[in-house]
């Protein structure tokens, strides 16, 4: 039952913030035992290169996704709601800015 | 959905050049190839440390020691960004490293051989890592979503291995009369393990053609060496090495160098197990897991202890 | 003593322990318990090389005899090495590695946040980039000493084990001779008096944390103040300094 008691520790899953104020992007995952070795080894792991100034890491069955037999359902019906867009209204040329 | 209409989007997506993702439906055979393949990539990173780190405490500079500690950590990392994306295959990291100490999963050849000399340093970044980023350009287009975004972040950070061997190569050319001797011999003796760290001549790689169809691999194994000879030859005329292969001539008519064949008796004897160190490598591999079994178990132990806490 | 020579052993003093230190943990490099720990080790590794680097290059300059930071990594002696004596230990099992990483983390940490204050500009400047790698080291070391002293009975019973073979080592961290005397006058050195208690907290709430005691026997050995070192820097050395030394013309 290797899948289930794997002594290399639980998968995670590692989101790092470039700058503050940017969104944090998911970069990777790795293996740790608990809260603490988790950010020690992301950070030892996904910012030797100065990647990042903020870290999040979420274990990675607390994540939940779409599958994709939802591309239909979930997305497509984004497709046309145009009037979402702001491209979607004529104004006045005299407007510059709106 | 019956799996005729399932194997027909799959073909689909892939002339479309667009990538597999963990939870797309895949044949069954395209999963276990990846396996295979990423796996074998990521053994070769982690036991590609040891005839690195084999210097580490050696390094004649205290720059050359700084360097070759975050190379082989690199490694290290790399080896982990492959190994989880093998794990996005339902495939455990145990059951990898299982695989890797029971034999069954393969490593590069090349790294059974020894790093006898500073020199063979040298070597192993111009000549392994070079023939290696060959492989990884390729692979940063790969079918498979993970795969292909590991070999993305690998690339990025390989790019400095190449030129410190190169550098090293460079520094010992101009040395002292032991220097440059040290640089040949090293040359020599990784030149044509690094040929074979390219797979079999196509005609005979039995894995190469699925792995093309599926956009896997994107080219072949010997259009790949091809391309590591024409590059790799002037490198060496620069700094006054000589490959050691009597057949190498340049060839106008392909524009490219013809070259010797590699020894693939050789070759064959090293990948079932009878390299000068496949032995220690994987002795090296197993010895590092089970000693480190009960810090595992510990660290294990206590994250339970805390949960615990934290519930009571 | 001049301020001159006092400086340069002092030099000597850190950045040779940091070096020592480093050639130890880079032992570890493709042999940690896993993946993640292996990364994580060669980090501090890395830390410690670059500290080295920077002390011993700025050690030659105060020197003023032309010697470079190699030249004082790879030509000198075990006799001419003023590491302390923890940072020379062998590894022993992962439990020995992270308490001897401990002691010395916890020790740099309050001893580099003093000398950041130092008269001596670049030593002040070497203390502030420093200390942020400490922080950090501390912050691992420390959290790994709770674990294993927590985990199992038999990570419990090496960090006993661990602690009993290195206990001895910690007290010369805090000696002080003429070095120290002639350069607190200048304000370029601190008084290890100060740091002692609060490296001796630090220890105690760690220690106390990961259930782990402070051996019966508290005899303490010393000795690298004078460069007299326990049998393991002679092998550490002729292993990092053979190269140079066998082709002594040659440049790398």
């Amino acid at each position: 039952m290797a899948n289930t008691k794997d002594s290399q520790g639980p998968l995670w899953e590692v989101f790092v913030q470039k700058k503050s104020g940017q969104p944090f992007v998911h970069c990777g995952n790795l293996h740790a035992f608990d809260k603490e070795m988790a950010l020690q080894n992301a950070r030892d792991l996904y910012t030797r290169r100065n990647e990042g100034t903020a870290l999040w890491v979420v274990p990675s069955d607390a994540i939940v996704s779409s599958s994709p037999e939802d591309i239909g359902p979930f997305f497509e019906p984004a497709n046309d709601k145009v009037f979402r867009h702001p491209t979607f209204y004529k104004i006045p040329d005299a407007i510059k800015h709106m | 959905m019956d799996i005729k209409q399932l194997e027909t989007n799959f073909d689909a997506k892939l002339s479309k050049n667009e990538n597999i993702e963990p939870k797309d439906w895949m044949p069954d055979n395209y999963r276990k190839h990846l396996i295979r393949q990423i796996s074998q990539h990521a053994h070769s990173e982690i036991v590609g440390m040891l005839p690195e780190g084999n210097w580490i405490t050696r390094a004649p500079s205290l720059r050359a020691k700084m360097i070759l500690l975050a190379k082989v950590q690199d490694e290290g990392g790399h080896g982990l960004y492959l190994y989880t994306a093998s794990e996005s295959l339902n495939i455990s990291r145990d059951d990898l490293l299982e695989q890797l100490h029971t034999g069954k999963a393969k490593y590069s050849s090349i790294f059974n051989y020894p790093t006898l000399t500073w020199a063979d340093i040298g070597a192993i970044g111009w000549l392994v890592d070079g023939a290696a980023i060959m492989n990884q350009v390729m692979l940063q287009r790969t079918s498979y979503g993970p795969y292909a975004r590991a070999m993305v972040r690998i690339c990025k950070e390989e790019s400095f291995h190449q030129r410190q061997g190169y550098e090293i190569m460079c520094k010992l050319s101009v040395g002292t009369k032991e220097q440059k001797e040290m640089a040949q011999d090293a040359l020599n003796r990784f030149w044509w393990p690094t040929l074979m760290m390219f797979g079999p001549p196509d005609a005979e790689s039995s894995n190469s053609e699925n792995a093309i169809k599926w956009k896997i691999k994107r080219e072949s194994n010997d259009q790949l060496r091809q391309r590591f000879v024409n590059q790799t030859v002037p490198q060496a005329e620069l700094i006054g090495l000589t490959i050691p292969d009597k057949n190498l001539k340049w060839n106008e008519a392909k524009n490219g160098y013809d070259f010797g064949e590699p020894d693939w008796t050789e070759f064959n004897n090293v990948i079932h197990g009878n390299g000068p160190c496949n032995k220690e490598r994987l002795g090296a591999r197993i010895k590092a897991h089970e000693q480190g079994r009960w810090v595992r178990e510990a660290a294990m132990a206590f994250a339970e202890k805390k949960k615990e806490r934290v519930a009571a | 003593m001049t301020t001159k020579e006092a400086l340069f052993k002092y030099l000597l003093r850190l950045g040779d322990t940091s070096m020592i230190l480093a050639q130890r943990n880079a032992e570890w490099c493709g042999h940690g318990p896993f993946l993640e720990e292996d990364l994580a080790l060669t980090n501090i590794s890395l830390d410690l090389l670059g500290q080295a680097n920077s002390i011993l290059q700025y050690a030659g300059q105060v020197e003023g005899k032309g010697r470079t930071e190699d030249d004082l990594a790879f030509h000198r002696t075990e006799r001419e090495y003023y590491n302390h004596l923890i940072a020379e230990q062998a590894n022993g099992d992962y439990a020995k590695t992270i308490l001897r990483q401990f002691f010395c983390d916890a020790f740099d940490f309050y001893f580099y946040s003093e000398l950041v204050k130092s008269k001596d500009e670049m030593l002040a400047a070497i203390s502030a980039k420093s200390i942020k790698e400490i922080t950090y080291h501390l912050r691992h070391s420390s959290s790994w000493v709770e674990r294993l002293g927590n985990g199992t009975d038999e990570s419990h019973s090496r960090m006993e084990k661990a602690m009993d073979e290195l206990w001895r080592f910690t007290g010369e961290m805090f000696e002080m001779n003429e070095v120290d005397s002639v350069l607190i006058k200048e304000g370029i050195a601190i008084d290890l008096n100060a740091v002692r208690p609060k490296w001796e907290n630090k220890v105690k709430e760690v220690l106390e944390k990961a259930t782990l005691k402070i051996p019966a026997n508290t005899f303490m050995q010393r000795g690298s103040r004078d460069a007299k070192h326990t049998e393991h820097l002679g092998f550490i050395l002729s292993e990092m300094q053979s190269l140079p030394r066998s082709l002594p013309d040659a440049k790398w």
